[in-house]
């Protein structure tokens, strides 16, 4: 993705979200040990990892899911950690989530899935925000008599389709993206990296998304970030990551057994 | 002290558990008399609840009024007071066996199908999703389910102890050789007010047990299919339990002198 920040190269200005300092643990197991990391307005972050490095738990921090021990994460300058739950309620109104497993509502059709942060998040009138949906399900490429089907019904490729549409449908300033194109084939997974790419683009949104995915990560990142034993080790332009002269980035983004990243193996 | 031990991690979990269970229903309690109020949902679960327990509720009721009328002729008929049966039969019904066993029921088929919905909710991140989507979960799928378990059971167990009594009614009048008219006309001489709202409160304290104990383990379930197993059986043997228990304290509360 092309950068459409105007400070994507420096820290000037007040970053969308600013994270300093993030610790949290489970019992005695450190997951983030002291993250720092900045996320320009309408930038596209791409936090890179491998499995149980903390991605996911980064993200829940941010979203307010889970409260870390220490540190500060602030949106538009607002600090959210510790936030009251009618406050935080608030600030996720900024807020678009595509999940790992999109996540949908099964007791909903499709259409109120995705119409869902409109009729209750603002209250909006269910026949106008039906029309919404329909109009944001064609966005991403499927046709109104999905919007009637139940979430039971779709494969994986169109229930990634339809958390998209959820994600975007209250036009959110910020949208955060779950390992978007796992359990996807490759062209489905180009799919959605394309339509992902469209999406945040037409909406000049601020995109953090965490995957393994090198591809997706080509294609939707303006920057990318290596999180690594509970902290950011690399940050740069996804145009720099093949040439970082980082380790951890190399061995990381060719998929090497070797290197000085130790994957956690269970001895046999 | 290697039994010592164990005992008092035992109680410590104990009291763990109590406070996040306080914890819990004062947020869900919170939540049902703070606006916003989701009419749509409450009455879903209205349904849910009170309409399709209907069938279970009642035949559990005819049977049992049936059966008590049987089994206090075979009883009473060895100190020839079987006139006594339209009393038993109405008192039994409208205090103790209509609401408990309407509140054990409830129990075995909403309070497990709340638990396993909402921790299929759960553990598949739809909860997150709520959160995500400015939708307080509490406010969402805990507070709707514990209005309606609260106000449709003890609408539940009035018909109970109507269908109760007519099964106590119909053994008398066709098998027994009661006098219908009788058998009736003793039944309400006999019942109380106090006999029925007593039973209409335990009603409305074992609805609102029911569904607190669904969500509370359902929103509470951790780690997959087997976690949602685990979180069903815990709510339908939790909720059972805390029936019992309470049943004793609120007969207590309106009879004992």
């Amino acid at each position: 993705m092309t950068d459409r920040s105007a400070n994507s190269g420096g820290d000037d200005t007040v970053p969308k979200i600013r994270i300093r300092g993030l610790h949290k643990s489970f019992g005695d197991k450190v997951v983030l040990d002291g993250l720092d990391l900045d996320i320009g307005a309408r930038q596209s972050v791409v936090v890179i990892g491998g499995s149980g490095s903390g991605k996911s738990v980064l993200l829940k921090c941010i979203l307010g899911l889970l409260t870390p021990e220490a540190g500060s994460i602030q949106v538009d300058g607002e600090e959210v950690v510790r936030m009251n739950s009618r406050e935080l309620e608030r600030v996720r109104r900024k807020f678009g989530m595509l999940f790992q497993n999109a996540a949908l509502f099964d007791s909903l059709p499709v259409w109120e899935n995705v119409a869902f942060g409109l009729i209750q998040g603002e209250r909006m009138e269910r026949g106008a925000a039906k029309k919404i949906a329909i109009e944001k399900l064609a966005a991403v490429g499927l046709g109104p008599e999905v919007g009637e089907l139940s979430p039971a019904e779709l494969s994986g490729g169109m229930r990634k389709r339809v958390g998209l549409a959820r994600a975007i449908a209250t036009e959110p300033e910020i949208i955060f993206f779950d390992e978007p194109t796992t359990g996807l084939d490759p062209i489905m997974g180009d799919v959605i990296n394309d339509l992902i790419v469209k999406c945040v683009r037409q909406l000049g949104a601020t995109a953090l998304s965490i995957t393994h995915d090198m591809a997706s990560v080509r294609k939707i990142a303006d920057r990318v970030s290596l999180l690594y034993d509970g902290k950011i080790i690399w940050h740069g332009p996804v145009g720099e990551i093949d040439s970082s002269g980082n380790p951890y980035v190399d061995q990381f983004i060719h998929g090497r057994a070797e290197g000085p990243i130790e994957m956690q193996v269970r001895a046999i | 002290m290697p039994i010592l031990q164990p005992l008092g991690r035992t109680f410590l979990l104990f009291l763990e558990a109590t406070g996040r269970i306080v914890l819990f229903t004062t947020t869900a309690l919170s939540h049902c008399v703070r606006p916003p109020i989701y009419p749509r949902l409450i009455g879903r679960q209205m349904i849910e609840i009170g309409y399709y327990s209907l069938p279970v509720v009642g035949l559990t009721a005819i049977f049992t009024g049936m059966v008590l009328a049987l089994q206090s002729y075979t009883g009473f008929a060895r100190f020839s007071a079987e006139s006594a049966i339209p009393n038993v039969v109405v008192v039994s019904i409208t205090r103790e066996l209509g609401p408990v066993l309407a509140g054990l029921m409830v129990a075995g088929r909403v309070g497990a199908a709340m638990a396993a919905e909402i921790g299929t909710m759960r553990v598949t991140e739809q909860i997150d999703a709520l959160d995500t989507l400015a939708t307080n979960p509490f406010k969402y799928l805990v507070a709707p389910r514990l209005i309606a378990g609260l106000t449709m059971l003890p609408i539940l167990v009035l018909i109970a102890d109507i269908i109760g009594v007519f099964g106590g009614y119909v053994v008398s009048g066709y098998k027994l050789g009661f006098n219908p008219a009788t058998y009736l006309k003793n039944t309400l001489d006999f019942v109380e007010p106090q006999d029925v709202i007593s039973g209409l409160v335990k009603a409305g304290v074992f609805g609102f047990l029911v569904t607190l104990m669904g969500c509370y383990h359902g929103y509470n379930s951790r780690g997959g299919a087997q976690g949602v197993g685990a979180a069903t059986t815990n709510a339908v043997v939790s909720a059972s339990i805390l029936i019992l228990c309470f049943n004793y304290f609120i007969t207590e509360m309106f009879f004992a002198r």
